[in-house]
């Protein structure tokens, strides 16, 4: 078959072509710089090579190379976080595909959008066993929105803008796209669309205009109202809606720990998260409400505690994109399914239209009371070296517009209570999965999106020490992000549990140290330095804010410090203990 | 054929025997198709195409729901299909399912049809021993014939019936003709199901 000649596209990006003939790969690449992809996290292998060719010649697409693709993933779930655009993450078939898995559903649970692309083996060899064959689609269908397995070249440019349109539209997800080896190289005459429409699928944006007028009326009737922000507040980018509504109501803002920063933590109607290892006055007012405004949560476990006795006196208002998240874990008094953003400027332009029908001065005093108490009660020594005072320290000195990453256990939920978010959707973790590895390359993948801005991973050992060949990426594509490890020598969160629940009987949590975490920032030509004191931390911390070479930084504490207050699981907010 | 205007059959003085014995209602259920205890059957609209059966019940799977059937066929258009779903479970368990049947991509459209606003109907192919006796032969005859079964196959060792009905009508014909012969196989499609149009 002649080629046709690749024509292009002009200044509005109007295709000014119809039909080209072009090999599958590179219809593939080309839809997906048309789709404004700029990078993509992954590593070659013998079932995407002609992939991999073809992005070879692309201007536009910036191609970085992992040492292992589960950080792939997560780079492209950490890119997402940040540009609020699909990450792109690139694997070969077999292993390859399986090990973007804990990636993908790390995304899948925390509702990020992202296209994962996989190699898999000839199409004539699939179901045959083949080296390298592993039913990708299968094992990724229930941790992704879709999953494709484009069957000819031709299907995949619109393949390609069906996943792009899923993973970003509506509740945001991951999309599965496996390429069989000869759909890549195979020609075909390809057609690129423009449009699309996926009749099964029509995410509701715009709430009901009845169903957001019976909210503000029940908002305005309360006397001890209470916002409980979620993570869809940052999926909808609806941060100063939220200030808005907040501060016109004068009603606190309490997050959940996947809302934790969508509402500075700084500011005098922030209670900051609620949960398991919330903040003791956020579990403690939320508990006081006589009408919870919940927006963009699933109202899961970690959040809750006990749901039957969550909220159980409150009314309860839940707005949501996803339809089948209302009712699915807290029945509520008022569902309302649509967008955060457009739910919340709605209900500022409603509530400007009305009067207050309650005077709330004595719910502001007593839960700025409540703060104030809680501050002071639970005040930590800051002399002494501790998770506590370390985090304090960083805060004190980070600039506001720093991102902040986090591992998954004690640093996790150390950083959840001791680190305020100043800016609005600075803080990413993974808190529905809980991946331990993944702060360290959603941080990279954060830098590669925010390259001017400083970006910081709060880990512990053990979770640093799963993704740390992330540190040859940082390196060689100059991505300059600090690890900042606190080091306790454990596995320090499961410790913790078998202290408190296993009568103290460690078993398979010690860590002993190893790695040197210096030495080994050093083996990758990174910085590595140690802080044995919160003045040598502070001076760490401002090495590595300068330097355009990542840096570790060792920080090593007690091994047995505890992360207090803890609901323990099953048990309600009230039962929360305090240390 | 017997009257349907009476589903669901409340008929608890039939009990459903096999062999003789009774069944529980969880024996059927492993074996066979019954309806559920809700009022609701739920029908979806699907996309005619690879995967869509695995999508969905992945998702059943995933998402902790047990069902009594599901049976899938063709529509007027070729590129859509049309899944019947028996759930097991109660209201709010089937109110999360009809949520998470929507949220899906492959899925055009979802609904439910209450039993008294539907026509179910199940078709199932029974492989009988033939009778000991002629007046057993005669008494099967008269229930096959009442119940509106159809012969469909003979040997002198064996016979094939098959049955369009209710789900309970063919438990209870089960259960009156396995008195009378040995049942050696039974085949059953699930439940489909139409809404009756208002009058």
């Amino acid at each position: 078959m002649p080629k046709k000649k690749w024509l292009g596209e002009n200044s509005n990006g109007d295709v000014s072509f119809t039909v080209v003939t072009l090999s599958g790969s590179r219809s593939l690449v080309v839809q997906l710089e048309r789709e404004g992809t700029k990078v993509i996290f992954g590593m070659p292998g013998g079932a995407n090579l002609p992939i991999y060719d073809e992005l070879g010649h692309s201007n536009i697409i910036r191609s970085i190379l992992v040492r292992h693709e589960q950080l792939a993933a997560h780079m492209a779930d950490g890119f997402a976080r940040v540009s609020r655009k699909p990450g792109v993450c690139m694997a070969t078939s077999g292993p390859g595909a399986t090990n973007l898995v804990t990636g993908i559903a790390t995304a899948y649970m925390d509702s990020i959008p992202m296209v994962a692309i996989t190699g898999q083996v000839a199409s004539t060899a699939i179901g045959r066993d083949a080296f390298q064959e592993c039913d990708i689609v299968g094992v990724a269908t229930p941790v992704t929105k879709y999953a494709f397995q484009p069957m000819k070249s031709s299907e995949i440019p619109l393949v390609v803008r069906k996943a792009f349109y899923i993973a970003s539209s509506g509740r945001p997800g991951p999309v599965l796209i496996d390429i069989p080896k000869d759909v890549q190289t195979s020609e075909a005459e390809t057609e690129f669309p423009s449009s699309i429409k996926i009749r099964g699928y029509e995410p509701v944006i715009r709430p009901s205009e009845e169903e957001i007028r019976r909210a503000v009326e029940l908002v305005l009737c309360a006397e001890r109202p209470m916002i409980l922000a979620g993570g869809g507040v940052a999926i909808s980018g609806a941060f100063a809606e939220l200030q808005a509504l907040s501060e016109m109501l004068m009603i606190p803002v309490a997050t959940t720990f996947k809302g934790k920063g969508v509402f500075n933590e700084t500011h005098p109607l922030a209670l900051g998260p609620i949960g398991m290892h919330g903040h003791i006055e956020a579990n403690k007012l939320i508990l006081e409400a006589d009408v919870l405004l919940a927006v963009g949560t699933r109202f899961s476990d970690r959040s809750t505690g006990k749901v039957s006795e969550f909220a159980k006196d409150s009314k309860v208002i839940h707005i949501d994109i996803d339809p089948s998240e209302i009712n699915k874990n807290k029945e509520v008094d008022l569902g309302i399914v649509g967008d955060i953003k457009v739910a919340l400027q709605m209900m500022v332009e409603e509530v400007k239209t009305r009067a207050r029908n309650h005077d709330l001065k004595s719910w502001n005093k007593h839960f700025t009371e409540v703060k104030e108490y809680c501050k002071n009660k639970f005040a930590k020594d800051m002399t002494k070296m501790s998770a506590v005072s370390l985090l304090k320290t960083l805060r004190e000195h980070l600039p506001s517009e720093t991102i902040v990453t986090t591992e998954v256990g004690q640093c996790q939920m150390w950083a959840s209570l001791h680190f305020d978010v100043i800016e609005p959707g600075t803080f990413l973790s993974s808190t529905g999965l809980g991946t331990m590895g993944f702060g360290f390359p959603a941080a990279i993948g954060a830098k590669v999106a925010a390259p001017d801005r400083p970006v910081l991973d709060i880990a512990g050992d053990g979770s640093f020490n799963m993704t740390e060949a992330g540190l040859a990426t940082a390196v060689l594509d100059n991505i300059p992000v600090i690890v900042v490890v606190i080091n306790n020598g454990m596995l320090g969160m499961v410790a913790q549990w078998q202290r408190l629940f296993y009568g103290r009987r460690y078993n398979g949590v010690k860590l002993y140290n190893l790695p040197d975490f210096v030495k080994l920032a050093e083996a990758y030509r990174a910085q590595g330095l140690r802080a044995q004191s919160l003045e040598e931390f502070s001076k760490a911390l401002k090495l590595g804010l300068k330097s355009d070479v990542a840096t570790v930084i060792d920080v090593p504490i007690s091994p047995e410090e505890d992360v207090f207050p803890f609901v323990v699981p099953g048990t309600a907010l009230k039962d929360m203990i305090i240390a | 054929m017997n009257s349907l205007t009476a589903y669901p059959s409340q008929n608890t003085s039939n009990e459903p025997t096999r062999g003789g014995e009774t069944i529980k209602d969880s024996q059927i259920w492993d074996n066979g198709t019954r309806t559920n205890n809700l009022n609701s059957i739920v029908y979806a609209i699907v996309e005619n195409k690879r995967g869509v059966l695995h999508r969905v019940s992945t998702m059943f799977r995933a998402k902790g729901f047990n069902i009594m059937s599901i049976a899938i066929g063709g529509t007027i258009d070729p590129e859509l299909a049309r899944m019947t779903i028996v759930p097991s479970g109660d209201e709010a368990s089937l109110n999360l399912l009809v949520k998470q049947l929507r949220k899906m991509i492959d899925v055009i459209e979802v609904g439910t049809m209450t039993r008294d606003k539907s026509i179910p109907r199940e078709l199932a192919l029974f492989k009988f021993e033939a009778p000991n006796s002629e007046t057993m032969k005669r008494t099967f005859e008269y229930l096959s014939n009442s119940a509106g079964a159809k012969e469909v196959a003979s040997t002198s060792r064996s016979f094939v019936l098959e049955l369009c009905s209710t789900p309970e009508e063919i438990d209870s014909f089960i259960a009156k003709t396995s008195k009378l012969a040995e049942l050696k196989e039974v085949v059953r499609t699930g439940v489909i199901a139409l809404q009756r149009d208002d009058p």
